[in-house]
């Protein structure tokens, strides 16, 4: 009923594409920033006129840890709502552009702190290296733009509840709003550090911080925020690949269960990225690790989704044997082939993640360039390649084009390229950590350290990935310029998957939001009340600001 | 409530399964065989570190038969002792305080890695059975001299 030519509302489609095109330029600067940071690395190139790296990787993070991510979401998200629960109402736009502005302005003002030096404390700003005020002040900016945004969809949501009582919301919608809900609970983490500790510290207010709490404030929200990142990815691996493909979707109740089961598990997990910090007792630690873990099971609900999507359309085709069905995937086909790839990546992403997240192991790794080498592959390629698999829809529907026969082979060939230097940069990252070697690290020898020139030679390998990812990129922006400004014009489906037959009707259950956050919260207070309080009542004496670059 | 495909069923039941093994493993280890994380609660005022023991003369100290403390203080760019020698075969104690930022310690080819935080002391115990030359650096950014922040460990026969 809600398919076929159903098409997003110009004015809505403005606002993505807006969000869209501020993803896109930080996708742009980023990456030539990566490329600088692999050369450095390298051993075999400096950087010119004295700027320093560090100055180039909090750039980098920044830009596409934060910016590129959360800009490309929020973008894809007031697309998909308006695309599933119907054009957003005039009051409900202003607030998207109103929360757009404020992230854009925030970006810039943060930006130019880092770039005029005052600020190369990287993304996650740990205190107490002190960076100026405005990089703090342009960072709650993109916080607050996106709450806006958030409660934005949390009102068209509610709008269509209410004029379709007892009736369950669309998919797309309803994951939106998981995710945006997710983002609010874990943001309020990192909003409590910067404004309360981090802000009047760095404006002189107040004379010294406490550092644990900051950090454990910080990493509060810095988890769910990688998953923030990943069910985008998942609503589009859920609920657009079994359209683009041909087939149907696996089961609508299943896909709800487990954004469901993300929401609960992904926030009262952060001391997994503090299990070698002093200061937190180690049965705190333990405890979270399992609670980390427990995203294992909606990970494996959404595999077992996946693949059998694909079998079953597979099979509607008539393959045979064990395998036939996988030749009847739409390989051709840029919009399902850069997602898939994605998700191959992902089995050793996730591989890789159950070593950082495991209490006795994370201590091999901890922050050696291995850690670099696994978001690379779960962000960078996994999250990214959907990403990009779903602008090649996404924008053309919005710009009213078509995207050309050459410009879907060039996208194959981007999704080709990205997945030859991420082997390249990541398998090489992977190594050398293994064998010690620290990331968010300029070139080093360490004296001419025996030990640290053995990891040269990866260093090398990372840069011939990187170098390779950079050429990635510039295609990936080829294309994204070419539909959104030259492409032919027409009309691009926005997909939307129906389920299938024999899957069962969806229980309300899952919109029952007093459980789901009551459940969060419970689990929050459970995991992080008595450590935190620990923290607060031992806590030593504060720290001062430093500026040491 | 749901019903969920047979196939699905068996998927998520050897998932869970073996998750649960797997977090048990943990635990044991954890709990029943002491292999926890660095996670000393010992705490330190930082602007004090130089006049607090053992801190005021870092460096190796001799506490038993065969045990030792290395006492190292961490500050922006350096280590201090950066060199030191180990006697094969000694259960070493490594205490680390920082006076200023946060640091990593990382003993590169050694499961010795840990963050060093103002406030904190940084404690983690290893037994060095391998002869040989180790590099100790700073695996957390402290700032622009964060790369060069390095010290050296030699692990000789006794
Ligand atoms: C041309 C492509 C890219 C290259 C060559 C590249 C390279 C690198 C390198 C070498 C580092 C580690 C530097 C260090 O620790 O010293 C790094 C860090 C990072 N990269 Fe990339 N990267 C690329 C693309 C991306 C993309 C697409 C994303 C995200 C969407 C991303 C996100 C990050 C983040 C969040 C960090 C962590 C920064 C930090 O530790 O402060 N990168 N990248
Ligand atoms: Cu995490
Ligand atoms: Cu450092």
């Amino acid at each position: 009923m809600m398919n076929g030519t159903w098409k997003v509302d110009a004015r809505d489609g403005k606002l993505a594409m807006a969000h869209i095109y501020v993803a896109f330029v930080a996708l742009a600067l980023g990456g030539l920033a990566g490329l600088l940071q692999v050369l450095v690395r390298s051993g075999k190139f400096e950087l010119p006129a004295g700027i320093s790296y560090y100055t180039i990787l909090t750039t980098h993070g920044v830009l596409l840890g934060l910016v590129l991510t959360t800009f490309f979401i929020i973008g894809f998200q007031f697309a998909a709502v308006s695309r599933t629960a119907g054009t957003l109402s005039d009051r409900v736009r202003f607030w998207g552009w109103v929360g757009f502005w404020l992230m854009t302005i925030g970006t810039a003002i943060t930006a130019f702190y880092i770039l005029i030096g005052e600020a190369s404390v990287l993304y996650t700003f740990y205190a107490p290296l002190q960076a100026h005020a405005g990089f703090y002040i342009g960072l709650t900016l993109v916080v607050v733009g996106s709450w806006i945004s958030g409660f934005a969809m949390f009102a068209h949501y509610a709008k269509w509840k209410k004029a379709h009582p007892g009736q369950v919301s669309p998919l797309l919608t309803f994951m939106s709003v998981v995710n945006m809900v997710l983002w609010l609970i874990c943001s309020l983490g990192v909003a409590a550090t910067v404004l309360f500790q981090l802000i009047p510290w760095s404006l002189g207010y107040v004379d010294r911080i406490n550092v644990l709490v900051s950090r454990t404030l910080f990493w509060y929200f810095g988890h769910p925020l990688v998953y923030f990142w990943l069910l985008p990815a998942y609503m589009i691996w859920y609920a657009i690949i079994p359209k683009i493909i041909g087939g149907k979707m696996f089961s609508d109740s299943l896909a709800r269960m487990s954004f469901i089961l993300f929401l609960i598990f992904s926030i009262p997990v952060g001391f997994h990225h503090q299990l070698v910090e002093p200061g937190i007792d180690p049965a705190w630690k333990y405890l979270q690790v399992v609670l980390t873990f427990m995203v294992v099971i909606p990970s494996l609900m959404t595999a077992f989704s996946m693949f059998a999507t694909f079998e079953m359309y597979g099979r509607s085709k008539g393959a045979t044997g064990l395998f036939g069905w996988l030749r009847k995937l739409p390989w051709g086909d840029a919009r399902f082939f850069a997602p898939f790839i994605g998700m191959l990546f992902f089995i050793p992403a996730g591989a890789g993640g159950l070593v950082n997240a495991s209490h006795q192991l994370n201590q091999v790794v901890h922050n050696t360039i291995w850690v670099t080498g696994h978001f690379h592959l779960t962000l960078a390629t996994t999250v990214v390649l959907t990403f990009f698999g779903a602008a090649y829809w996404l924008i053309p529907h919005l710009t009213g084009r078509v995207m050309t026969k050459a410009m879907n082979r060039l996208a194959i060939i981007q999704t080709i390229v990205w997945s030859i230097g991420m082997i390249f940069m990541s398998s090489a990252m992977h190594f050398a950590g293994l064998l010690g070697a620290p990331r968010r690290s300029a070139f080093s020898t360490y004296g001419d350290a025996p030990q640290a020139l053995e990891w040269v030679p990866y260093q090398i390998a990372q840069a011939v990935g990187g170098t390779i990812l950079f050429i990635g990129i510039i295609l990936v922006l080829i294309i994204v310029t070419n539909l959104a400004f030259f492409a032919p014009k027409g009309e691009t489906e926005f997909p939307v998957a129906e389920v299938a037959e024999q899957a069962e009707r969806t229980p309300l259950v899952f919109e029952n939001w007093t459980l789901w956050i009551g459940i969060a919260v419970v689990l929050i207070l459970i995991a992080y009340t008595v450590p935190f309080i620990d923290m607060i009542q031992n806590a030593p004496p504060g720290s001062k600001g430093f500026k040491l670059w | 409530m749901m019903h969920m495909h047979k196939y699905e069923k068996i998927w998520l039941f050897f998932g869970i399964g073996s998750l649960f093994v797997f977090l048990a493993v943990l635990g044991v280890g954890a709990f029943a065989q002491g292999t926890q994380p660095p996670s000393c609660l010992t705490t330190i005022d930082p602007e004090k570190v130089d006049q607090t023991p053992p801190f005021d003369k870092p460096g190796l100290v001799k506490t038993g038969d065969n045990e030792y403390q290395l006492n190292i203080v961490a500050s922006a760019f350096a280590y201090t002792p950066n060199q030191v020698e180990i006697p094969k075969g000694a259960k070493v104690t490594i205490n680390v305080a920082t006076k200023d930022v946060i640091h990593g310690f990382e003993m590169a080819g050694t499961n010795v890695n840990m963050m060093v935080e103002p406030g904190y002391v940084s404690s983690y115990t290893q037994t060095f059975d391998k002869v040989g030359e180790y590099v100790i650096l700073c695996n957390e950014y402290c700032g622009a001299g964060h790369h060069l922040m390095t010290a050296k460990v030699k692990v000789v026969e006794q």
